[in-house]
């Protein structure tokens, strides 16, 4: 006999899942000797033991403590002078710690370097933007969204957030349609508090129908005034409608007798 | 409007049109509805063509002003985002009264598909809308139909606007 699963929300969950799907890896690859990479790694062997190619790109894990001088190595000595991405990824769920990522651009050899490094929540790390100016924002932002803040940042406030927002929008804490103070924000900055009961709460369902709501809804046959109460009970028998208003489809069905 | 021929020599050969002034006053509001220029996401581009010789708003009277001194109407195109909310109210508070607010599409009207933290779910929550116009984006034929109900709306109103002023603020 087949196991029984609840019913309750069936449309919440997955309609179909694969038991037998493993999610693809992508290969791990030895550095060749003697390419560039290999160089690149051999400067480096003092800061990372295990470096590895995936997609055509040297990965590297560091330290966090020696990001800065991994990022100036590899921008002085290896020719990675752009430094195009950083950010972090939140793994607080599942190995408590965020790993920051800076992805490194050689333009001259268009060749690509990721540099990692883990840190716990609550922790810093030091700024690159003394090497790489494109860091003011990208950290900024990494602040904005986790909460990571970067130790001897010129300017380090919420970059794409209001200034007086409340969490960290990127965790994977952080609900989508937003918290308590997220879902006030609005109402609270430009009514104030007080003004939040005449708003009311958002409405997240725009197809949302509320029968007691005689502005907007009525029901056919039980059609009140406009703003009428209705919560204390509605009429008892439907309006009767004339005859000649509701058009009865099944017996003017001249033509479709025909067509069956 | 309802125009009289009256005595035409007492009145030194001049037409006369007899009217009220509340008929007066909105032909006049109604017929120059001058909009902010306040495009916020893509209904924007339907806005400005709206505005572009094709549809062309100027024959209603309907020309975009640059600044809220200068407008009747806030056309609200697009996302309003929570962040930009405050500046939105703002620049309505900055508008000469009688004023009205035209809701364009989905996103204004209820936040559409970005049911998330960052994005005011209806432009309602901040302002005091008038005329809601669905659509994802609307044509600028929609937004056409939605100045002449817009119109309409005022030519209905009365023009003593103590008595339009609304008592709260959304």
């Amino acid at each position: 006999m087949r196991k029984y699963t609840s019913k309750d929300n069936v449309q919440g969950k997955a309609y179909y899942t694969d038991r037998f799907w493993v999610a693809p890896r992508v290969p791990r690859l030895e550095v060749e000797e003697g390419s560039h990479f290999a160089n690149v790694a051999s400067t480096l062997k003092k800061y990372c033991k295990e470096p590895f190619i995936e997609v055509g790109q040297l990965i590297l894990h560091i330290k966090p403590s020696d990001n800065i001088s991994v990022l100036s190595l590899l921008k002085e000595k290896c020719g990675y002078t752009q430094c195009s991405e950083l950010s972090a990824v939140d793994y607080l769920a599942r190995d408590g710690e965020f790993e920051i990522f800076y992805q490194m651009l050689n333009v001259t050899q268009a060749l690509r370097v990721r540099v990692i490094c883990r840190i716990k929540q609550g922790e810093a790390i030091e700024s690159i933007v003394p090497l790489f100016k494109m860091a003011n924002f990208a950290e900024r932002e990494m602040f904005d969204m986790f909460g990571i803040v970067s130790n001897n940042h010129p300017y380090l406030k919420r970059i794409l957030m209001p200034d007086d927002w409340s969490g960290h929008p990127l965790l994977k804490t952080y609900p989508l349609q937003g918290d308590e103070a997220a879902s006030w924000y609005e109402v609270d900055k430009i009514f104030g508090k007080e003004y939040r009961d005449i708003i009311g709460p958002e409405n997240r369902d725009p197809a949302k129908i509320d029968r007691y709501d005689t502005k907007r809804f009525s029901r056919v046959g039980y059609e009140v005034p406009f703003d009428a109460d209705i919560s204390e009970g509605e009429k008892e028998n439907p309006i009767e409608y004339s005859k000649t208003i509701m058009a009865n489809y099944q017996k003017s069905s001249k033509q479709l007798k025909e067509r069956r | 409007m309802a125009q009289h021929q009256v005595n035409y020599a007492s009145a030194a050969g001049l037409p006369v049109a007899l009217t009220s002034v509340d008929k007066l006053v909105n032909w006049g509001r109604s017929n120059s509805l001058w909009p902010l220029t306040y495009g916020l996401a893509c209904c924007a581009i339907e806005m400005m063509a709206s505005g572009a010789a094709r549809f062309d708003f100027d024959r209603f009277g309907t020309i975009f002003r640059a600044s809220p001194r200068q407008a009747d109407v806030m056309i609200l195109a697009g996302t309003l985002s929570k962040k930009h909310a405050e500046f939105t109210r703002r620049l309505y508070d900055q508008m000469a009264e009688p004023k009205w607010v035209i809701s364009m599409g989905s996103c204004a009207n209820t936040g559409g598909m970005f049911n998330t933290y960052a994005t005011v779910q209806g432009v309602d929550r901040i302002v005091p809308v008038d005329i809601y116009l669905p659509g994802c984006a609307p044509r600028p034929e929609t937004l056409q139909y939605a100045l002449m109900m817009l119109q309409k709306k005022i030519r209905r109103e009365s023009a003593n606007m103590n008595k339009n002023t609304k008592q709260r603020l959304v």
